[in-house]
């Protein structure tokens, strides 16, 4: 996984609350068996027309948010399905950080997973920096994850909290499966004094129409 | 010891590995796996030369691009077709079960996890998908993940986790006929908002929801998620061991005797306690219709669409705008008089046999309304629909003039080519009323399945206690 330490760029207002896991990639795109490509169909409803021409009203196509790879979010972001292809095509569309007041859950850990880093800062202090963004073309932040300082070029630092174990694999891009493979023995121990089966007791699974070939 | 709640019990009796400073490392009981979110975990497992550890706690189904209609025919949807291959491939390369489209077990997910006893009290259970959630009615943990916990959980069978927070749902009193499990949970997301759970474990209780059978408690633990938080579960009573018993994957004689003396003791102990508590007088509950873009925009039958006015919060305010204009409803318009083009009794929420029980018994005798374009039936899973067959309601449903399909999520999502078109509006019993949820630009109203028939009948929405609903479940 790629890491996060530092990162300055262009920031995207995106203003509405509870914007959920279909919105960022629609059903029609979960049928891919890659994690790459999907930043073309992020937020594909509300940024195309009829035919993928972009729709001039989405923040996400005003000319002075082309390149932006600060996402500033409301509240509740990412709710709904726990679809990965949601955090894969914010990375591929450009995002490396995201900053909202609140996420759920689901999506919240599926960021970590991918090297993006959500910041999670109070609605106040949200507000103030989407009307910075929207005020002053060209708006820059900087995300520092080393110091968890937000910071702009005017000299506004907002130090923020993330918990210290996830601040420390994004900080490395540690493999999280690697790491949990280290505890290999405590895990057969486990296995051992907890012996987890599924056996079944009846006939399942006949086939009740023959596949065609 | 001091007192342990039912969430409790299940995550000590599965923690592997704890070290100061870093999450729990938490041991799987079950990983259930779909065709949808699957193929880039075992893609990963494979780049890294990984093996899954235990195919004999993974079972897969296909699911989610399922046609409903007939499976033999080719599976024209290149990319779906692709998804099949690349799950049955996979499946046979390490060794996991797998349900596939042609099997008589086959299903939606967290149908088939329950209906085949895979899904077990004290369990902890996953899923890339996050009605996972549905599992918790057994007196289990279950979530939703990613598809890189996907692979992390073949890998290793294990999750790295942080404990969550609980919240006590208690639903009392007696729950008045054509009031439903589904107008439960509507009305505590109504109340706590769709991120009001999150960080938390719900765990429902009260004499309300006791009096649940197995099925309708699935609905509640269902939609746990659409108030925000991952997990929902009840304790394990009569009713779970009844439901169980004799299950294909449920032990049999002595050990199911052994196994629910176990199962007793993972209830809450007396004096547990929570990190918040919600009372609800069941018995004050009307049926629930949803008029906006998420779940918790919902209202009573007898209600009006709001006006966005109304909002005290200018957030609330500023979405139920969007809202309404999304759904095309102006504000004041009473629920009963909103029109239905769609109806889709379905979806891993509702579309077991209890629910087609239900639903069959409102529309018998009766015919779907003319302004009603389609109105499917679709079961979720092919043992629900031998079941059906078996019980005549197949037959109810088409004499009514709905289409009665093959197991699938189907409309829920449109994934395969059951799709709201865009514009027109559904009567719903999944989970979702998100934009373009059904299909883009489609309109979702959720009710329940008693619900949804009705307004199929007299094509726009009804008072279902208004009607003789005795014997409808």
């Amino acid at each position: 996984m790629q890491a996060f330490v530092k990162h300055t760029g262009l920031v995207a207002p995106m203003d509405r609350v509870n914007v959920d896991t279909d919105q960022m990639v629609p059903k029609q795109f979960l049928k891919l068996q890659t994690r790459e490509g999907f930043g073309r169909t992020l937020f594909y409803d509300w940024r195309y027309l009829p035919g993928e021409a972009l729709n001039p009203e989405f923040p996400l196509n005003f000319p002075r948010y082309r390149g932006a790879s600060v996402l500033l979010a409301r509240a509740n972001f990412g709710c709904g399905s726990s679809r990965e292809h949601a955090p894969w095509a914010i990375l591929d569309y450009g995002f490396r950080a995201i900053i909202a007041p609140s996420y759920a859950d689901i999506f919240y850990n599926n960021c970590f997973k991918n090297g993006i880093l959500p910041v999670t800062l109070s609605d106040a202090q949200v507000d103030d920096l989407f009307k910075r963004a929207e005020k002053q073309e060209g708006y820059r932040l900087t995300v520092d994850l080393q110091d968890q300082v937000v910071s702009d070029e005017s000299g506004l630092r907002i130090p923020f909290e993330i918990d210290p174990f996830r601040r420390d694999c994004l900080l490395k891009g540690l493999d999280d499966i690697g790491l949990t493979l280290e505890h290999e023995p405590h895990i057969s121990a486990y296995e051992k004094s907890n012996p987890k089966s599924a056996p079944m007791y009846e006939a399942v699974d006949v086939k009740i129409a023959a596949p065609q070939t | 010891m001091a007192p342990q709640t039912l969430y409790e019990k299940i995550w000590n009796a599965h923690v592997v590995r704890e070290v100061p400073g870093q999450p729990s490392l938490i041991y799987i009981d079950r990983h259930l796996i779909h065709e949808g979110t699957s193929p880039q975990a075992f893609a990963g497992l494979k780049a890294a030369g990984r093996k899954v550890r235990r195919p004999d706690l993974t079972f897969a189904v296909m699911d989610h691009s399922v046609s409903t209609k007939n499976r033999l025919l080719p599976v024209l949807d290149a990319d779906a077709r692709g998804q099949f291959e690349a799950l049955e491939r996979n499946c046979k390369e390490t060794g996991v079960r797998l349900f596939d489209m042609h099997s008589r077990n086959q299903g939606i997910v967290h149908i088939i996890g329950p209906e085949l006893g895979i899904t077990q009290p004290g369990q902890t259970i996953v899923c890339g998908d996050s009605h996972t959630s549905t599992h918790g009615a057994v007196g289990a943990l279950a979530f939703g993940i990613g598809t890189s916990e996907i692979e992390h959980v073949l890998a290793t069978q294990c999750l790295s986790q942080a404990k969550s927070k609980t919240g006590l749902i208690r639903f009392n009193g007696k729950r008045p006929k054509g009031v439903t499990s589904k107008d439960f949970i509507l009305t505590l997301i109504g109340k706590i908002g769709i991120a009001g759970g999150t960080g938390y474990v719900f765990e429902y209780a009260g004499d309300a929801v006791r009096a649940l059978s197995l099925e309708a408690r699935m609905t509640m633990c269902n939609m746990t998620i659409e108030g925000g938080a991952r997990a929902g579960m009840m304790a394990p009573d009569e009713t779970t061991f009844k439901y169980l018993e004799g299950k294909p994957f449920v032990p049999r004689g002595k050990e199911f005797q052994e196994a629910v003396e176990h199962w007793k003791a993972l209830a809450s102990d007396p004096g547990a306690t929570y990190d918040f508590v919600v009372d609800i007088d069941a018995s004050k509950l009307a049926p629930q219709v949803t008029w906006g873009t998420n779940p918790g925009m919902v209202t009573d039958v007898t209600s009006r669409v709001p006006d966005p006015n109304s909002f005290s919060d200018p957030v609330d305010k500023k979405a139920a705008e969007r809202a309404l204009v999304y759904m095309d409803l102006k504000p004041g318009t009473p629920i009963t008089d909103i029109l239905v083009d769609r109806v889709f009794i379905g979806s891993c929420t509702n579309s077991r046999i209890e629910d087609l029980r239900a639903a069959a018994h409102v529309i018998a005798g009766k015919h779907v309304a003319k302004s009603v374009k389609q109105a499917l039936a679709v079961p979720g899973s092919r043992v629900v629909k031998v079941q059906a067959e078996k019980e005549g309601l197949d037959k109810i449903f088409l004499d009514a003039g709905f289409e009665w399909r093959d197991a699938g999520c189907s409309m829920c999502i449109g994934m395969n080519d059951d799709v709201l078109p865009s514009g027109e509006r559904s009567a719903s019993t999944s989970n979702r009323n998100f934009e373009g949820r059904q299909g883009k630009g489609s309109r979702t109203h959720l009710v329940s399945p008693m619900m949804a028939a009705a307004a199929a009948i007299e094509g726009h929405f009804v008072d279902i206690r208004k009607w003789d609903v005795n014997g409808a479940e």
